[in-house]
């Protein structure tokens, strides 16, 4: 049993799992399944420097903290009880391209060559790690949502507007991934 | 609060956020957060095993190489549309008794701009910030680093946002 639950799950098993995060929340205390807000909560918390955007009371989504600790907990719990023994297995273009890049090891989820300590103070970690988290922080809040609370639970409620930022996500990433990631990957 | 004064441009909110908001109206002590850790532990170790937070299937999603991350969030929503509809349909309430409150989202050009660059930015970190909690429990401790550019990002969004279009 547990061997078969150390495989990589299929699609059709993770991805209803995820779907049912959205009844669960609702019915567990009224909560939109959403994460990049979790951002915003610990900025009004830490350092709302009197900028309206972050006068609120935090205290009251603090739900939200919770729901991403059990998410990092997660992580700690499937990594050191449920890891897969096998490298990643991934499409042998891809492999293909990324090892053009020096993209060799397989062995974590995060490619170990580019996302690391080491690579922290390259321009090609920095633009990575750095340059990329700041767009994820300020894209997610100027769009008003990630894939969680726009794609997932947007569309569960049949909002077109968060059929239109799902869009803009995916073609962003489409222009990243495929035009300027090469470039950077080279650096 | 300071929304009553000036013209209110937080789209994200009717009073605060559309996304995460907090619809109930009941006070509880801290520990009743403890069941959202409890599902948030569990939607993280889907997250793990199903490769969703690896930089690498991101990749493939985005060169249209594997359907992997396409069933998930497609399945995801099928699985989500059809529970909001349940909901509604049998106006099921919360484990406290009260009714389950829906709210539409408005649209703006934040939408499209902001949408853009988190496009740009998933596709350089591997990761929506759900995963960047997740990639950091098991064992990336870099991503860290991610993680709290990405606040700065949401800060620096709060700072200047009354001068960006929207």
């Amino acid at each position: 049993m547990i061997e078969y639950i150390k495989q990589p799950w299929p699609w059709y098993v993770a991805g209803p799992l995820i779907g049912l995060t959205v009844p669960v929340l609702l019915i567990l205390g009224n909560k939109s399944f959403g994460i990049s807000s979790s951002l915003r909560h610990i900025c009004a918390a830490c350092l709302p420097a009197k900028i309206p955007f972050f006068q609120y009371n935090w205290r009251k989504e603090v739900w939200n903290l919770f729901f991403v600790s059990g998410i990092f907990i997660g992580g700690i719990v499937a990594a050191q009880f449920l890891a897969n023994p096998h490298a990643i297995a991934i499409h042998p273009r891809l492999a293909n391209e990324l090892a053009g890049y020096g993209i060799t090891h397989y062995n974590n989820l995060v490619p170990e060559d580019i996302i690391s300590w080491r690579s922290l103070l390259t321009l090609k970690g920095f633009m990575l790690m750095v340059a990329g988290g700041f767009l994820v922080g300020f894209g997610t809040r100027y769009a008003g949502g990630c894939t969680s609370g726009h794609a997932i639970m947007g569309l569960s409620n049949l909002q077109w507007p968060s059929l239109v930022a799902t869009i803009c996500f995916m073609t962003g990433g489409f222009i990243m991934a495929n035009l300027i990631l090469p470039v950077i990957l080279s650096l | 609060m300071q929304e009553k004064t000036t013209v209110n441009t937080d789209f994200e909110v009717r009073s605060l956020d559309t996304i995460c908001v907090n619809e109930s109206g009941l006070e509880h002590r801290w520990y009743h957060n403890l069941k959202y850790l409890l599902v948030g532990l569990l939607f993280g170790i889907v997250f793990v095993k199903s490769e969703v937070i690896s930089w690498f299937r991101i990749q493939e999603m985005f060169r249209l190489q594997s359907f992997h991350m396409y069933g998930i969030i497609g399945s995801a929503i099928a699985v989500g549309m059809l529970s909001v509809w349940l909901i509604k349909r049998f106006k099921i309430k919360t484990i406290y008794g009260e009714p389950i409150v829906f709210h539409s989202k408005s649209f703006n050009k934040g939408q499209v701009y902001g949408g853009l660059l988190f496009g740009f930015g998933w596709a350089l970190t591997g990761a929506c910030p759900g995963p960047l909690f997740a990639q950091i429990g098991t064992g990336a401790t870099v991503v860290v680093i991610t993680l709290l550019s990405a606040i700065a990002g949401t800060w620096i969004y709060g700072l200047v946002r009354e001068r960006l279009p929207h």
